[in-house]
Parts: structure tokens; sequence; C-alpha cells
């Protein structure tokens, strides 16, 4: 049941579901939407294909050499099963497509998909629908295909505008194609365009980042996210940092950082996420709604659910994954309960990436005014202003985020 | 057991010889262990000692062997540690004995411990056998090792046995030289009892357990004991012998030396060094008994999590009694709590009893950098002893400081003397005499100040001579020196627990060093923290850990948040182990950076 969209703007938080606000109306530090957006529901769904495994991912894929056409759709097949399989969620604010390479699929699969969700679920009105796709899948019928089955955000993985530091980052679009893509997609019609960078590779220099950076903004898109490249273990980059290659250095990537900020900032992308910035009316519901402890469904290999008190998780493995459901069973492979401070740590832990900060829930004021707390805001790393707990330096919300996790309620 | 047939001999030589080895093949020759039993250094029993593979505790074991004569004889061997930290552990073992085998590495010659070791045998009256072992290594030079030892030992060369302990050559007719030339005991059977308690250990289930060298009269279970220090009456629940597994034998004569196990369980009441008698008929003169070892550094132990306090007190306690040089002063330091200030025979000795604690006790703990035993003279004419540079009285009212000054013995190939004079001059040593041992090798004399020589020297030295030379040392006197305190301050406060004293000469350079070593240790925080080194109120060196910069991760994959809290929490252990100090985090090893200030 949808309610009028009039109705969430006095609807306050955490109090029962909260209805979408008109998409023009996100601002980046919207304190009450921030809040709000803790009560949105999403479905996330997984698409573990890529030509290749890029050198710094670990993400649970299969890339080409494993899984061919027949096997996609007997993957798609099995999302659709399982979507089947799923319990009643109420209904969805947003549904989100990552990966893996979500673009791998064509335009019917996903629909395909899509259409499984509305047969389970409602999708509530002015939904957000979004998908991650990579540069070099996307041409002029591709684009309009996803606009024509009603998606509404396209994430674009452009990475760098540097031909040299796609080459490092293992990506096989060359320099150009993410910038005809988001031209497309604008005129396409779609109701955000944005794309994703990251930074930080040691071979980047500060001048090649400026200059990927200054495209970006002058691109027709309204949302970018920034990701600082880490070194995941078990990956190509790990490896070779071991053996002796230079290591992203972090102070070099909060150098990076600001300048995005700077540059980002001027031409009208405010930061709403420690790694994403909008333009007025362009915040990613779906992340909005992940860092604000909203609820979500995951379906696919390795995706996760978030249900209030309860998150559990899907095989990594394709074969176990497909198994299970073929065999009618939910493709599930652990879960934990969360406790009310359980939940509320997760909410801290999770908000503080904001920049509209967390409310000043018990768990929050028992941190703000311990000793650590308090050193912390002593160092102006984190505000309290009117009732909220906010980190002013995005770049350091784990040290946060650990610091808080360890204040126990009882210290205060 | 008619004392005629009781030997009793402690293996003594310099460390990695071939002590424990030798054992192995005396038990094994004598059929005391089975082969399936037998392993390398048996009697290195602490799991310590084994991953070492060094001696640090000595073992008292009995064994019976049947010589050429025809008899049974009763052997019982105690193995001792070679290395210099544990010297007294040599020196208890050897008043338990008649005689000793000095054992020498037929590739590597006389070495300072062998020197030490020998002199120590002779002056408490000990026959010493002299023995060349690891005949079998290719560089084994067994004659001119002869040589030294009978230059050491006087005798001549056809008295010195030659074994491989590994191989297990030359056993037999060593054994037959231990019969043959070891004094048999000379205890009066119808004395009273007098026994010496030469080492104990404490038993969760039986409650201490002694070691004694019975020397006159009989022990039997059941017997009232005295101990004649405490004053104690005990019954004896047990007595037997080690074998090294115990095994009761219901008495111990006179030569003979095993266990008594009298279930108390409080470790004060029977000290190591303490003589037993029976409390009916109690003998009248106590033995000998032993001089406390001197510690030579001292260094502060907290408990990570001050709430160990008392248990640290207690580990401490029980641990004392397995290791009767121990000495410890509760003590209170501003930046890590209460703790205890501890007194070790040497760096090695002090990484031991502190391995010990954390594994045998179940303890997490910092230890601060080590420190010599200043002597402070005040311009009231007073003086106060100063274990910790904390405790040193203010500049002010001071008007000298002493340190202490050692006797140091080095042997080296003739090649490295010069090397060595320069390394000695270095840490302001004076030479004193300077012997050959032969045409090759040296023994070289030096009076130095023990703080020089405690830390790094011996490194050096190992490192400047291509191993070959070796070291011995042993108290000598308190000097004055132009000493000053360095301080450290973390964020503009000063921390006790670093404080160190040096020489005014060095101050400037140490100063340098260890806030430059501090800076590499300490990790980057969420704000500056300026590292200073201060005399006084005058700041000789400072540096800065940058506040770190970024501290966040990328999205998390697919919605996994529980790997994210599983992560940051596994980081906040991490964290744990650190120490806050004022509200910086100092890992465990910056206590101790100034041990590491040599390492580049
Ligand atoms: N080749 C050879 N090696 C030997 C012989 N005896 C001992 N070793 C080796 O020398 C090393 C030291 O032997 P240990 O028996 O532990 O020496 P230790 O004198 O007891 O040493 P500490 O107790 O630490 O002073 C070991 O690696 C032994 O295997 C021998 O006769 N020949
Ligand atoms: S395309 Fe994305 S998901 Fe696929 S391997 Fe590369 S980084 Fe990983
Ligand atoms: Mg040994």
């Amino acid at each position: 049941m949808t309610e009028s969209p009039d109705a969430a703007r006095s609807s306050t938080p955490g109090n029962g579901r909260v209805d979408l606000p008109r998409r023009s109306e996100f601002r980046a530090d919207d304190r009450g939407l921030a809040d709000a957006a803790g009560s949105w529901k999403s479905a996330y769904i997984h698409i573990p294909f890529c030509s290749h495994r890029c050198p710094y991912c670990d993400f649970a894929i299969v890339d080409e050499s494993q899984a061919n056409e027949v096997d996609r759709q007997r993957y798609v097949d099995a999302v659709i099963s399982e979507i089947a399989m799923e319990d009643p969620f109420g209904s969805l604010d947003s549904v989100n497509f990552g990966g893996g390479t979500p673009s791998l699929l064509t335009s019917d699969q996903l629909e395909q998909i899509l259409n499984a969700l509305k047969g389970r679920f409602t999708l509530t009105t002015g939904v957000e629908i979004s998908i991650e796709v990579n540069p070099e899948d996307m041409d002029q019928r591709a684009i309009e295909g996803l606009v024509g089955r009603g998606f509404t955000r396209l994430s674009i993985g452009a990475q760098s505008f540097d031909g040299q530091v796609l080459g490092v980052l293992g990506r096989e679009h060359g320099v150009g194609v993410a910038q005809d893509v988001a031209v497309e997609a604008r005129s396409a019609g779609f109701e955000s365009v944005g794309i994703d960078l990251i930074y930080g590779h040691p071979s980047e220099s500060a001048r090649s980042w400026r200059a990927t950076v200054e495209q970006a903004i002058a691109l027709p898109v309204d949302h970018i996210s920034t990701y600082a490249l880490t070194v995941e273990r078990g990956t190509t980059l790990s490896r070779d940092v071991l053996a002796g290659a230079p290591a992203p250095d972090p102070d070099d990537q909060a150098d990076r950082y600001e300048m995005f900020c700077d540059l980002a900032g001027n031409a009208g992308f405010a930061r709403y996420e420690v790694s994403n910035h909008a333009r007025p009316g362009h915040v990613c519901v779906y992340n909005l709604s992940t860092w604000s402890h909203g609820e979500y469904l995951g379906f696919g290999l390795g995706a996760h659910d978030h249900r209030r008190g309860e998150r559990s998780r899907n095989h990594q493995r394709l074969d176990r994954y497909l198994e299970d459901i073929e065999g009618g069973i939910r493709p599930r492979i652990g879960s934990e309960t969360l406790s009310v401070s359980d939940q509320e740590r997760d909410r801290f832990m999770l908000g503080v990436r904001l920049a509209a900060g967390v409310a000043l829930t018990p768990f929050a004021t028992a941190f703000a005014s311990s000793e650590r707390g308090k050193r912390l805001i002593d160092a102006g790393i984190v505000d309290i202003e009117s009732d909220r707990l906010v980190v002013t330096h995005p770049m350091l919300t784990d040290a946060v985020a650990r610091e808080a996790l360890s204040v126990s309620v009882g210290d205060c | 057991m008619d004392q005629s047939r009781i030997r009793n001999f402690s293996i003594i030589a310099h460390i990695d010889h071939g002590k424990s080895t030798l054992a192995d093949r005396l038990l094994e020759r004598t059929g005391a262990i089975s082969e399936r039993d037998m392993r390398a250094q048996l009697l290195d029993e602490m799991d310590l000692e084994r991953e070492r593979g060094i001696t640090i505790k000595a073992n008292a074991v009995r064994i019976d062997y049947e010589a050429q004569d025809g008899f049974e004889y009763q052997l019982n061997i105690i193995d001792t540690p070679g290395h210099v930290d544990f010297s007294y552990e040599v020196s208890r073992s050897l008043e338990a004995c008649e005689g000793a085998l000095l054992l020498v590495d037929a590739s590597q010659g006389v070495e300072a411990q062998t020197l030490a070791n020998a002199y120590m045998a002779i002056e408490s009256g000990l026959e010493v056998i002299p023995v060349v072992n690891k005949i079998d290594l290719p560089a084994a030079d067994p004659d001119a090792v002869a040589e030294e030892l009978v230059g050491i030992l006087g005798g001549s060369v056809d008295d010195v046995v030659r074994v491989s302990a590994k191989a297990g050559t030359g056993i037999e007719e060593l054994l037959e030289v231990v019969i043959e030339k070891l004094p048999e005991p000379q205890g009066k059977v119808d004395s009273p009892l007098r026994a010496l308690v030469f080492d104990s250990y404490y038993d969760t289930y039986r409650g201490v357990v002694a070691l004694v060298r019975v020397v006159d009269g009989v022990m039997r279970e059941g017997d009232v004991i005295r101990l004649m220090a405490s004053g104690e009456d005990l019954v004896v629940a047990e007595v037997g012998v080690r074998r090294p597994a115990i095994e009761p034998t219901g008495r111990l004569g006179a030569g003979e030396a095993g266990y008594v196990i009298t279930g108390v369980k409080d470790i004060d009441l029977i000290r190591v060094g303490d003589t037993v008698t029976h409390a009916e008929n109690p003998a009248v003169d106590a033995l000998a008994g032993y001089a406390e070892p001197k510690p030579m550094v001292f260094s502060g132990l907290f408990p990570t999590d001050g709430d160990d306090f008392e248990r640290l007190r207690e580990a401490l306690d029980k641990l004392r009694l397995n290791d009767s040089s121990l000495v410890y002063t509760p003590e209170t330091s501003r930046a890590l709590g209460f703790g205890f200030r501890v007194g070790f025979l040497g760096l090695l000795h002090m990484e031991i009893v502190r391995e010990r604690l954390e594994r045998e006790y179940d303890l997490d703990l910092v230890a601060t950098a080590p420190s010599v035993e200043y002597v402070a003279n005040l311009a009231d004419g007073t003086s106060s002893v100063v274990q910790s540079p904390q405790d040193l009285p203010d500049a002010a009212i001071r008007q000298s400081i002493e340190e202490p000054y050692v006797k140091v013995m080095i042997i080296t190939p003739a090649e490295y003397i010069g090397t060595v004079m320069e390394l000695v001059q270095s840490k302001r040593g004076e030479m004193g005499e300077m012997n050959y041992l032969s045409t090759e090798r040296v023994e070289l004399h030096y009076l130095m100040p023990l703080s020089e020589i405690v830390f790094d020297f011996f490194d050096l030295l190992k490192s400047r001579t291509r191993g070959y030379a070796s070291m011995d040392y042993e108290p000598d006197s308190y000097r004055e020196s132009d000493l000053v305190r360095v301080d450290i301050l973390l964020n503009s406060q000063t921390v006790d627990a670093f404080s160190t004293i040096v020489h005014r000469d060095r101050a400037n350079t140490y100063g340098k060093l260890m806030v430059k070593k501090l800076r590499e240790l300490i990790p980057r925080q969420l704000f500056d923290v300026p590292i200073q080194a201060a005399i006084g109120s005058r700041i000789i060196s400072r540096e800065t850990v940058k506040a770190k910069r970024k501290d966040v991760t990328a999205k998390c994959y697919g919605g996994d948040i529980t790997r994210k809290r599983k992560l940051l929490e596994r980081q906040k252990e991490g964290k744990k182990r650190m120490k806050m100090v004022g509200s910086v985090e100092v890992p465990q090893e910056a206590f101790v950076a100034a041990l590491k200030i040599g390492d580049d």
C-alpha cells in the first residue's frame, strides 16, 4: 500500500513506514531525510558476472571463463525463484542492481527480474530503480532499453578519465567512452545519472586525478561516487604489494579526497555520505537508506538481507547458490539476530558516514560523553550540534566508529 | 647406599657446547630412558628451553651405572645452563656435587663461560674432569682444545676425555673416568640429618617440591624435618629421586640427591639454600647455603589490565620458588599504574621471566626499559639507591651519582684485539690485563660501567668479531660518573616509564635516537603527537607523529554490514594491547624502545 507523498514530510523518523518525499526535495545534509531514510526499504540484486576480475577486486564474481550465456539465464531464473521464495516485506522504495557487472545482462533479463519483484512486492510510487553499468557495455540501444523498462538511475563505472590509470585498474573501456554514455543517458531520460570514480592508485598523480575530477563535474551527471582504492586480501593488487610494489598512500588519498570535495563542491555537488556526492534532488535513495540503517532484501550470489533485528546472507559460491535454489531451498548460509542495542550500535556505525550525522540516541550520547568521545570532540573530528553527532572529517569515519564501539554504554 | 658407590657431578660449559646433549647420552647409556621416550636435550623440559634450544634451569637426575669393576654406581647428574645470566644456577648446582665435567666444544675452544664456570668449580673445591666434545665436527681441533684446557686446569693432555655427545662416542670411557676420578661423598652416615635445598619448584597438586642433597644422616618418609633458617617443622610426605620422572624411594641417605615433598603450599617455608635437619635430634650447624645473587638490571613489569595486579604478585611469588634469583618490590607509575620493579640477572633472564609470567600464569604485561641500580649522593650527606630512573632525586638536592662497574673478561682471537679495544673504549671501559690462552687466542680484562655492557654490548662484540669473541662479567664496585636523566614527553606530558639515566656525553645522541625510535613505534593517532626528549626543563630533541588523515573503508560489498562491524571490532581488539598514556595510545614495545635504538 502506498500513502500519499505528502504524508512523508509530516512523518517522524522511526515511526513506522514513511513514504518517499519528492525527489527534488532531497538535500545532502537534510537531517529529517536521513532519519526518514532509515525506514525506507530496498531490494538489492547481485549480478555476479564480469568479463574478467579487476586486480583490486575481492567481490563474489564469476568471470567469463567460468560462466557463459546459458549460465547467465540459469542465474536469472534462480534469482527469480529466490524472489518468489521471499517472505513478505512491504513496499520497496528502491531497487538496485549491483555487481559484478549488471550490464552484462540483457534488458530483457533485467526486466524478467524486475517483473518478478513487482509480482512479489509493491513498489512505492516514485520508486528508484538503479543499475551499475560498465561503459563498454552501453550503446544507445542498451541505454534506451533500460529507460524503457523503468530504470530511473544509471551509475556509470567510469573509474578514471586517465588512460594510464584505467590500464592499471584493469579496466577495458577506452577514455571517452564513459563520457559518451553519460551524455546519451541524460538525453535518454534517466532521472539521475551518476558516475563512479576510483582514486589513490600509487601510479595516479595529483594532476591526473584533478583532470579526471574536472572532466567528471563537467559532464551532464548529478551524482558522483568516489572510492579510495584499498588493498584487499587475496587480490592481485595485494600480491603485488606484498611482493614490493608501492601501496596506496593514505595521506595521498586524503589529499585526493579533499581535492575532489573542493572541486565537486564548487560545481554544485554536495557530500551526503563519505563516498557519495549529489546535486540537489539527486541523492541516491538506495545509498541513503542503506547508510541510514534501512532494511533491504538481497537477492543473488553472496547478497545480504537486513530485516529489523536480523541480518542474513547467501552463499558466495555459485554452484551452491544454484543448487539450493534449484532444489527449492533458500540459499542462506548464515544469519545473526540483533538485539535492540545491537541495532542502535549498527545505526550509529553506519550513520556516522552521513553528512547529516546521527541523532543523539542513548548510544551516541554515551559515546559523546565518554573520554574517547570527548577527545574526538576536542580534536574537532566530531561535532555535536542541535541534537546530532556529525563527523566533520569524513576520511576518519572508521576511526570514529571504532572508538564508539570501544565505549560500552555503561561507561558514561 | 654405600657412599663409595655414589658420584655426584654437574656438567658445566660455555653456552651451546653440548651439556644437555651429553646428559642425553648418559641417560641413554645407563638405560634410564627407553628409546621411545628419548628426545634431544631431554632435560630441557620447559617449553621455553625447547623453543630456544638453551637450558635455563639446572636439572638434576639420578641414573644407575654398572661399571667395568662390576659394581653398580648411583650417579646424580646436574645439567646446568651455559648463558652468563644463569651462572647462579651453576653455582647452586656445584654446591650439591663433588665433581664437575667441564665440556668444551672442539670446534670453538675455551670461551668466556668455560673459564668462569671452571674457576667457580675449582673455588667450590670440586674435582674437575676436562672433556672435549663435538669431536665429530669437521672443524674440530681436539688437540688444540685439550692444550687450552691443560693451560687452565693443569694436568696432562692425556687426562682430557674426548667425546661426541651427538654421535655417542667416548661415553663409556667418560663414565669410567667419572667413577675413577671423582671423589665419593664424605657424608657422616650416623650424624644428625643435614640436607641442602639446592632447588625447588611448585606443583599445583603437590605443593612445593624441594630438590635436596643429603650431606649427613638419612631422611625417611614420615620424618618430622626442620628447616634451619625458617625454623619451620614439617612432615615428609614423600622422598624420592628424579629419573627425570619422580620416583618415590622412601629414604635418601648421606651422599644422595633427590626430592622431598611435605605438602606445604606456602612457598616461603622452604627456601633454596636452607638446610633440612630433623626436628628431633637436630644438627647444630647449618650448611653454608647460598649467597643471594645480585640482580644486575631492573625493569618495571605492569599488567596491561590494571585488575591483574594481584595475579601478577601471586605469579611472581610462585615463579620465585623456581627462580630464587628473582627479586621484586611494588612500583607505581603515573603512566602504567601499579606493577613491580623486578631485578634480573641480565637481559635474557628478563626476557625469560617475562615470557614465563605471560605463559605459565596467563598474564599480559608491559615491561619498561631496564636500568641498572644507581646510588645518588645528596647534598645533606645521605644517599639513596635508585632502581628506577623516575626515583632519581632532583638535580638541585643531588651532589653526585654513582654507578655500578663490572669486571669484564673477553676471549677473542688475537686478530680482533684492536677491534675489541675500540669497542670497549667507546663504552667507557678501562683496560686491565691481557693473557694469551694460546698463540691465537687472548683473554682480555676490563673494568666497565655495567650500564654500558648490559644492553647491546654483547651483540656488538659478536658482530665485530664475526661471532668469535665471548664474554663474561662480574660485579666490581660503584664509581661516581657524570650522569643525567633524560625524560620523554608525549603530548607535552612527561611519561615516567620512559625516563632513562645516561652519561652526559651521550645524552643528546640518546635523546635524538630515542625520540626517533618512538616516532616509528607509536602509530598515527587522530591528532598530532609531539614527542620530546628533555634534561630537566631543557628540551634536547623533538619529533611529531603526524595525525592520521585517512581511516575509512569504501562501500560494503552487497550490504555486508556484519563483516564491516567485525573488521572494526578486530581492529579495536588490536588497540586493546596498547596502553593509554594520557590521550596517546602507546604500543607495548615502545616501553622498551631504548633497547631497540641500536637496531638500525
Ligand atoms: N656435531 C655435534 N653437535 C653437538 C654435539 N653435542 C651437542 N651438539 C649440538 O650442539 C647444540 C647445543 O647442544 P646443547 O646440548 O643444547 O648445548 P648446551 O651446552 O646444553 O647449551 P646451553 O644449555 O644452552 O648452554 C645442539 O645443536 C646439539 O645438537 C656433538 O658432539 N657433535
Ligand atoms: S567489474 Fe567491478 S565487480 Fe567486476 S571484477 Fe571489476 S571491480 Fe570487481
Ligand atoms: Mg643445555
